[in-house]
């Protein structure tokens, strides 16, 4: 699903070239659930910005279901953010003095495969999956705490059923209870419903909930392993 | 993306920020309203010319007697020369095609009494065709009739204000005696009052039969304008020409230059007339340009405030599939809403605005339909052309920068 072969990113100040991602390779499969763990400047924000479009490398080829995302124009990898990666953020990024379904829906007006008449019945599905109880559905965002609030965000990311979710540090601005209920339920999307899921994060802890872990130190992949999880 | 969810992001972003939406719609409704209500103005002071000049007469040309050749060095004033004849005016019927009629006149201005008033006012003889050249007719009474051209008969048609001066306001004179040059006339009508004042107005005279004027008060046969209508507004020029090379010949003169009459087209006066009240409408509606044109830098400004505060959103909606061409028309979309309800109450209040400049102060207006798409066009010009660059802006935003703006 993904294939990440020889990715370099280098930002060019001035006349100082800063090598951020050194030949980066790794293959991400359909079903995965990833963590790519680091610590800050580590280049793993690059590489998640790489990985879902918003971002090309210097040289090295990203493939995306076995699209060349490096050749796209800007059009086609907006198409590719709409429809098969789904973001999650630290700071949720939700549109504030917006109902919870309106933030959820806001995806779909930028999909139009997808029928309006649609729209209210995956929203639905999109915010059942990821537990938010229907009370609560016709708050507005920031009336929610934040557990609820990255859940929005989870719903959000669902709605297009992209193939691959990206989150990054979802449980950054939460505490280690709500964090803890974010958590499952990324493990719960991709156990249960069989979505691939790459989690960013710098937190060791967060990184023991996915079922690989991609180690990455100064731009370069240290190290690959399977968890072998506790459940 | 739908044009139904552009125009639902349009109207949600406007809601959430009312006040600063409602007044850059301010700056627009009064840049809008004031081009409508200028150039309603610039236009009624031109409707005003213009039909002032239609009520003189239809593809009228006038001769009027102009500077006689002569050796004094004392030049007469404008139509005081007595060059123009009754012969000038039969050859003129006789030897020129296209003309529709020809009304001859002798004019000068009296001393007129009636029962105990009196009054200081221009007397015309003229024929029986004067009125139709004219475009005017009689309010009260009749006309002058042939026979009465015949008979030389002493009978006066008034004017209103002369009426009015000699006998009071709304009274029927008809059969009631006046005065002219201690001759007595007796008043068979009433024209029409046309408005207009000064010395052109066709209000303030006295009409007698033209041979009456000619026996009784100037004593020869000498005109001083022959109004002649020609029969299509095309052939102004032509027949203005044919005139002139026709009297240039009975009178003897070689050089056109040195011609001892003058012929006025109405047409050329319409024209320029209708040039002065046209740059009048120009310079006002310029005027009113200028606070258009504050509106839509209002707009700008808004929208470049916007796009500032709403970055974040911008990288979110990039991040969740938005192409930069879904950005660009979300924020054009909300600057063209904003000067197109603008634009609408603009207009509305330009009309309002016209007619309280009507109902208040003398001056007409006339809001016209194309000032009204004017100002439709250029709301519309400005709410593209000042949206374009904060648009613009937002569409280039790199999404990762725009995430983690603070």
């Amino acid at each position: 699903m993904i294939k990440c072969e020889h990715i370099t990113k280098t930002y060019i100040t001035g006349d100082t070239e800063t090598p951020v991602l050194k030949d980066i390779n790794f293959n991400i499969d359909e079903g995965e659930f990833v963590a790519i763990i680091g610590p800050s400047g580590s280049g793993k924000s690059t590489l998640m910005n790489i990985l879902g479009a918003l971002d090309r490398p210097t040289s090295g080829k990203y493939f995306l279901n076995n699209k060349n995302v490096f050749d796209m124009s800007e059009a086609e990898t907006a198409a590719i953010r709409s429809e098969e990666i789904g973001f999650v953020f630290q700071s949720f990024n939700l549109l504030p003095r917006a109902t919870v379904l309106r933030n959820v829906m806001l995806p779909l007006i930028y999909n139009t495969h997808i029928p309006k008449s649609a729209r209210r019945a995956k929203a639905e599905k999109a915010l059942t999956a990821v537990g938010l109880d229907t009370d609560r559905w016709h708050h507005l965002s920031n009336q929610l705490s934040g557990g609820q609030m990255q859940r929005v965000a989870i719903a959000r990311a669902l709605i297009n059923d992209p193939g691959i979710i990206l989150a990054d540090e979802p449980t950054g601005n939460l505490d280690s209870k709500t964090g803890a209920i974010v958590l499952d339920t990324f493990s719960k999307l991709n156990s249960v419903d069989g979505h691939t899921i790459i989690l960013i994060t710098h937190d060791a802890h967060v990184a023991e909930h996915a079922k690989r872990v991609i180690e990455i130190k100064d731009g370069a992949i240290v190290a690959d392993r399977k968890n072998n999880l506790k459940i | 993306m739908l044009f139904s969810d552009l125009m639902e992001e349009t109207f949600f972003s406007m809601k959430s920020n009312k006040s600063r939406a409602s007044l850059t719609i301010l700056g627009i409704v009064i840049g809008i309203g004031s081009v409508i209500a200028m150039i309603s103005v610039g236009q009624g002071v031109s409707a005003g010319i213009t039909s002032q000049i239609e009520s003189l007469g239809t593809n009228l040309l006038v001769v009027s007697p102009g500077q006689q050749k002569s050796t004094s060095v004392v030049r007469g004033g404008m139509g005081s020369a007595t060059t123009l004849t009754q012969e000038d005016s039969d050859a003129i019927v006789e030897q020129i095609v296209d003309i529709t009629a020809v009304a001859p006149t002798v004019s000068s201005r009296k001393q007129v009494t009636a029962k105990g008033t009196n009054t200081n006012t221009s007397i015309y003889g003229i024929d029986t065709k004067y009125f139709s050249v004219k475009n005017t007719s009689v309010e009260l009474g009749t006309e002058i009739t042939e026979a009465q051209l015949k008979s030389k008969s002493k009978v006066a048609i008034l004017g209103p204000t002369t009426r009015d001066d000699l006998f009071g306001e709304d009274v029927d004179p008809i059969g009631q005696k006046i005065r002219i040059n201690s001759q007595e006339y007796t008043v068979i009508g009433v024209t029409v009052a046309k408005g207009g004042t000064g010395m052109g107005s066709s209000d303030d005279l006295i009409y007698i039969p033209l041979t009456t004027a000619q026996q009784y008060l100037t004593g020869n046969t000498k005109l001083s304008t022959i109004n002649i209508q020609v029969t299509d507004a095309d052939m102004m020029t032509y027949v203005e020409e044919e005139i002139s090379a026709l009297l240039l010949a009975r009178h003897n003169i070689a050089d056109a230059a040195s011609a001892d009459f003058s012929i006025m087209n109405q047409a050329d006066m319409l024209d320029t007339m209708s040039s002065v009240s046209d740059t009048l409408t120009l310079l006002l509606g310029a005027i009113a340009g200028i606070s258009l044109l504050v509106g839509g830098i209002g707009i700008m400004n808004m929208m470049l405030t916007t796009v500032t505060e709403r970055t974040r959103e911008i990288g979110l909606r990039k991040s969740l599939g938005a192409s930069k061409s879904d950005i660009s028309n979300q924020f054009l979309a909300e600057s063209v809403v904003l000067t197109f309800i603008g634009g609408i109450i603009g207009i509305v209040l330009g009309w309002v605005a016209a007619w309280m400049i009507t109902t208040l102060s003398s001056t007409t207006t006339v809001v016209t339909s194309w000032s009204i798409f004017l100002a439709v066009g250029i709301s519309a010009f400005i709410g593209i052309v000042f949206g374009y660059y904060p648009a613009h802006r937002a569409a280039k935003l790199d999404p990762i920068e725009a995430l983690r703006y603070q």
